[in-house]
């Protein structure tokens, strides 16, 4: 016999789950006892609410299992609401258990009340209010089966502290499975659809496959992976989908968008046909969809099937799991007497390293080095040699992050974790936390701008706490780097409140404060040896202030309203 | 295009407001709503009428789809259907009006199902159309309250729409 907490651990415990964010209030702390009592769960005290969605939604980006959250009423679930909204754009499993009220006392306008089934209802897949400590297993199980299925996204369980109390006990146990009629996600796509778009892919001449976050969080990235060097294909991934094809590889085109790379948005805009695998063509990818990639057929592989057509009408759409459907797909290519058409594919080829040799980022530094300053850029490049190109990279919001996209060539899946469909500033120091819990012995840093590190600055405590030697990459340009690079694109250079004027802290007087590692770097030649001695430092934070070159942009950037070609590719130089 | 969405939903609490809540946050229209438990009380049905393309109607059917409440639905506008609509409605009946009213009442073949010395109050069952006609054909001057059902429909024939 069990009390409505002890159920919820002994559930949660059940469901395979060993780390749960959170932090405790009033309502919550029958759900608190019972963690003190048991040592299956572990629970990670964070220092703000929002912190734990967003190490939830990291450790569940890192390892693909579902994260967990435990807050309580009224501020403690509010705050919980822009990681919950970050999870829910980006498609991440993630259950948030939150303490409520007593049921006799809800719409009482009680002590820290808030109707947190109705606040988080536009930003959850699902949620649940528990009105009897009997239902707890099985809403459990579903909140669970409901998140990590389907197009996975975060789920809500509301639970009034009555339903938790230590006096009602009831018996136990935990359903095996779950069946929700009202509730069928996609599998297997269509047989039919699936063959039509391998033929489509066989019979292309300027193929392209665009491929998003749907693929690192189906599994796909080995299938397609293997689909691309079997055709030869190029390969282009979304901000989301950085890792599911090798960074390094040749086939890889970079990534495509607002900032992708010069040859990922031209082979986007010439192609004829583009396989895209578990992305949503957002307005960041696709810039003004009436002039969209005007020469090509379009295969939309999705497991949500309101993804498909949403913006870009598909030719070919199959609702499916990305894995699922990658397989068939690969199974029909290797039987298949017909190749690709080997001289297209070579033109192809040749056209797209043109465009490399004349404005690829990777193939000769695009912006100017040879001053004084640190560029951003090279900071990001020195990153990835010194940590040899496998660290876990999480990010906050602004230009460090599309300097981290675009330069640290990430060649696996579930390494690069960032805020991609919200955008949220403050994500990168908390989501590295989740991602250190997960991987304790894996080297993890957190590129960040001067600006986001703030949102969330006070993890540093609890990185304390709990031994997580995460590394922090500040490129500290001295501004809200991005609002300034639109302000100088499209308002005169009117910095309207994106400047700090000599506010910014001494960050390595906090970090001596946190009981952390400060390490300022200034100079251009010191950058590399100062690194090192931050990534040596294996059991501690160690936050690395790097003053970069202030006025520095990020390029390419496609002009507003149109095509994917259209780009400027320096302050003065455009497409 | 006007559309006639007819959705079987889990009967529990919350489950309306996704409904309702999906089409303010997406920014779809509602032009009517009406929803009731079935003869199987775990499930309710929603009607709903809503006004869009056909691009839009695919996204709210996709996107109401998803919602784990819904089990089933149906745009009962693609088939043959039945649709009707209950309105009550109240006017002033003195004088010369109250014959010239009852004979507008008989025409539209509704039903007076109140009267008091100075007003009637009157029942019509249709479509939203002919209830439209018939506060025309009554005019603004005499109508003291309107109240409508919202639109209620099924497929005609064969086609059912149940678990």
């Amino acid at each position: 016999m069990l009390s409505g907490g002890d159920m919820l651990i002994r559930a949660l415990r059940d469901e395979g789950v060993t780390t749960v964010f959170g932090y405790p209030g009033g309502a919550a702390l029958h759900i608190y006892d019972a963690i003190f009592r048991q040592q299956d769960v572990k629970h990670i005290l964070v220092r703000h609410e929002q912190a734990a969605t967003h190490a939830a939604d990291a450790y569940s980006r890192s390892t693909g299992e579902v994260g967990t959250v435990l807050v309580t009423s009224g501020p403690g679930a509010t705050n919980a609401i822009t990681g919950i909204a970050t999870a829910y754009m980006d498609s991440i499993p993630m259950v948030v258990l939150s303490g409520q009220v007593v049921s006799e006392r809800i719409g009482e306008d009680a002590f820290q009340e808030t109707d947190m089934v109705g606040i988080s209802r536009p930003i959850v897949k699902h949620s649940f209010m528990v009105r009897d400590a009997r239902d707890i297993p099985e809403v459990v199980k579903k909140a669970y089966y409901i998140a990590r299925t389907g197009r996975p996204g975060p789920v809500v369980i509301d639970i009034p502290k009555d339903i938790t109390n230590p006096f009602d006990t009831y018996p136990y146990e935990y359903p095996e499975k779950v069946k929700i009629r009202s509730y069928t996600p996609a599998t297997r796509g269509h047989a039919g659809q699936i063959k039509k778009a391998v033929q489509l892919m066989l019979d292309a001449k300027r193929p392209v496959i665009y491929a998003g976050g749907g693929v690192v969080q189906g599994n796909g990235s080995e299938l397609l992976t293997d689909i691309a060097r079997k055709l030869n294909y190029p390969v282009t991934n979304t901000l989301m989908g950085l890792g599911a094809y090798p960074g390094s590889d040749r086939q890889f085109l970079g990534m495509l968008g607002m900032h992708g790379t010069y040859e990922a948005n031209m082979a986007m805009h010439h192609a004829d046909a583009i396989l895209a695998v578990g992305a949503r063509f957002d307005d960041r990818v696709t810039n003004a969809v009436n002039k969209f990639c005007p020469n090509a057929k379009i295969i939309h592989i999705d497991v949500d099937p309101a993804s498909i057509s949403k913006t870009v009408t598909a030719d070919i759409p199959i609702v499916g799991a990305v894995d699922s459907v990658l397989s068939e797909m690969l199974a029909l290519i290797l039987e298949s007497e017909q190749k690709p058409d080997a001289s297209a594919v070579k033109n192809w080829w040749e056209q797209i390293d043109e465009w490399r040799d004349n404005h690829g980022i990777y193939t000769a530094p695009r912006y100017d080095n040879s001053g004084e300053k640190i560029m951003p850029q090279d900071v990001i490049k020195t990153l990835h040699e010194v940590t040899g190109g496998d660290a876990y990279i999480t990010s906050d919001v602004g230009q460090h992050q599309m300097f981290a996209a675009q330069y640290y060539l990430f060649d696996k899946p579930r390494r690069w974790i960032n805020s991609g469909g919200l955008g949220t500033m403050g994500f990168g120091l908390p989501a590295a936390m989740g991602v250190q819990m997960a991987h304790r012995d894996a080297v993890v840093a957190c590129v960040t701008g001067e600006g986001s590190i703030q949102m969330c600055i006070e993890e540093l405590s609890a990185l304390k706490q709990y031994h997580l030697p995460v590394k922090i990459i500040c490129l500290n340009n001295q501004a809200l780097g991005m609002v300034r690079q639109w302000q100088d694109m499209q308002y005169d250079s009117r910095y309207s409140e994106s400047l700090y004027e000599d506010s910014l802290p001494d960050f390595i007087k906090l970090m001596d404060a946190y009981g952390h590692v400060g390490i300022r770097v200034t100079k251009k030649e010191e950058l590399k040896a100062k690194m090192e001695e931050c990534f040596a430092m294996k059991d501690r934070v160690v936050f690395m202030d790097i003053a970069v070159d202030t006025s520095e942009h990020v390029y390419p950037m496609q002009i507003a309203g149109a095509s994917m070609r259209d780009m400027w590719l320096s302050k003065t130089e455009r497409t | 295009m006007r559309r006639i969405i007819s959705v079987l939903m889990e009967n529990a609490p919350g489950s309306l407001s996704r409904v309702v809540g999906l089409f303010s946050q997406r920014g779809y229209n509602i032009e009517s709503l009406t929803v009731a438990p079935t003869e199987d009380e775990t499930l309710s049905r929603l009607t709903l009428t809503t006004i869009g393309d056909d691009h839009k109607i695919e996204q709210i059917t996709k996107h109401l789809n998803k919602l784990i409440d819904v089990v089933k639905l149906v745009d009962l506008t693609e088939g043959a259907h039945i649709e009707r609509e209950v309105m009550l409605i109240k006017v002033k009946a003195a004088g010369a009006q109250r014959a010239e009213i009852k004979r507008c009442v008989d025409i539209f073949r509704g039903q007076i199902v109140d009267v008091t010395a100075s007003l009637y109050i009157i029942q019509i069952t249709g479509t939203s159309d002919k209830l439209d006609a018939f506060l025309q054909a009554v005019g603004d001057a005499s109508i003291l309250e309107v109240v409508r059902s919202g639109v209620s429909g099924i497929a005609r024939g064969e086609k059912v729409l149940s678990l």
